[in-house]
């Protein structure tokens, strides 16, 4: 879409979205008011990756490059998936570690079983 | 689609196959001018070194059996009496995201070569960058106050610390290192620079790239270290 001439878009386009990063900036701040839970995780996820997704699609005209582009900027970011597996296994197993090994005992009752 | 035959259409340009050809074709990869190319590169590994910081940051705060300090009430100002969770952080990230925004426009006035309308736009965009930095900056300086350090603090787990000033100071820093980016190239459309060289003004495109990329990290940051 007209490369030679960079990206040009209609104005409109760039103030709808606007619009719509600050209502969802409003929504993801409004989270902060939920009881903590499985629902609130949800919705903070959401907005983050709704905002994300309208900022690189249409403010860094993602959405208008060719594959090539996306694939090489979109792909190598998505294999930090597993770094986040792995960590998040990671800091289970620190913490299960810990409260195993370092928490005081609970009571002195089942110390003269031994 | 299929009936024509492959032979029909020159190197396949759409989709999966866009990629084959563009790979494949003993030519410039990528149909960009190379600066957007290498900025684009630039983002990503940035974004390498931000996702190692969160990543960081999860595991500590999973893997600590105290408590973590719960950001709502650490970031609460009193304001006019009250109590409100976590305001000056909902008022960086509406300043951001306006900045975001002014930002795209100055893109798209760049490429009319309307000279005054981009470099204003940059120009605001750069000042909200620099009011989210003086934000950040008050920030920091009521925690410090209240005692948090990289290695304690009086609220709970003591990696919050770390992780706070780690994670924040990298985007600070990339934020005014914005400000001046955009200044500069702010500055070199006011007085010519870019017409000297045949009018191309992509490299408001390519700075704006820059400045999205901050905007995009701190959604991440707001989401992960503040709200969760």
């Amino acid at each position: 879409m007209a490369h030679a001439e960079g990206q040009q878009h209609p104005l409109s386009i760039y103030f709808w979205i606007w619009g719509l990063l600050f209502l969802l900036s409003a929504f993801s701040y409004g989270t902060d008011f939920l009881p903590d839970g499985y629902v609130r995780m949800a919705l903070i996820l959401t907005f983050m990756l709704l905002k994300a997704g309208f900022i690189v699609g249409i403010f860094m005209h993602m959405a208008w490059e060719r594959v090539a582009l996306i694939s090489a900027i979109i792909g190598p970011p998505a294999l930090l998936l597993v770094l986040i597996g792995l960590m998040a296994i990671e800091g289970d197993y620190t913490i299960l570690t810990r409260i195993a090994s370092f928490s005081e005992p609970p009571a002195p009752v089942g110390l003269d079983h031994h | 689609m299929a009936h024509e035959g492959i032979a029909a259409a020159a190197p396949a340009d759409a989709g999966w196959q866009s990629i084959v050809s563009d790979w494949s074709a003993d030519k410039a990869t990528f149909r960009v001018p190379w600066g957007k190319a290498m900025m684009w590169i630039f983002l990503l590994s940035d974004t390498f070194i931000f996702t190692c910081f969160l990543t960081g940051y999860m595991n500590v705060r999973m893997s600590s059996p105290v408590p973590w300090p719960n950001p709502s009430e650490v970031f609460a100002l009193t304001l006019f009496g009250h109590s409100i969770p976590l305001i000056l952080i909902g008022i960086m990230t509406f300043v951001l995201i306006t900045s975001s925004g002014t930002m795209a426009l100055a893109v798209n006035y760049g490429y009319r070569r309307n000279r005054a309308r981009a470099a204003s736009l940059m120009l605001m965009t750069a000042g909200f960058g620099a009011v989210f930095v003086g934000m950040q900056a008050f920030e920091w300086t009521k925690l410090i106050m209240e005692g948090v350090r990289p290695w304690t603090n009086p609220m709970g787990a003591e990696q919050f610390g770390a992780a706070f000033f780690m994670i924040t100071g990298f985007h600070g820093l990339h934020v005014s290192a914005g400000v001046i980016y955009l200044s500069i190239v702010a500055f070199r459309i006011i007085n010519g620079f870019y017409e000297r060289r045949g009018g191309n003004y992509e490299i408001v495109e390519i700075a704006g790239l820059y400045w999205h990329f901050v905007d995009l990290v701190w959604v991440f940051i707001f989401a992960f270290f503040y709200l969760w």
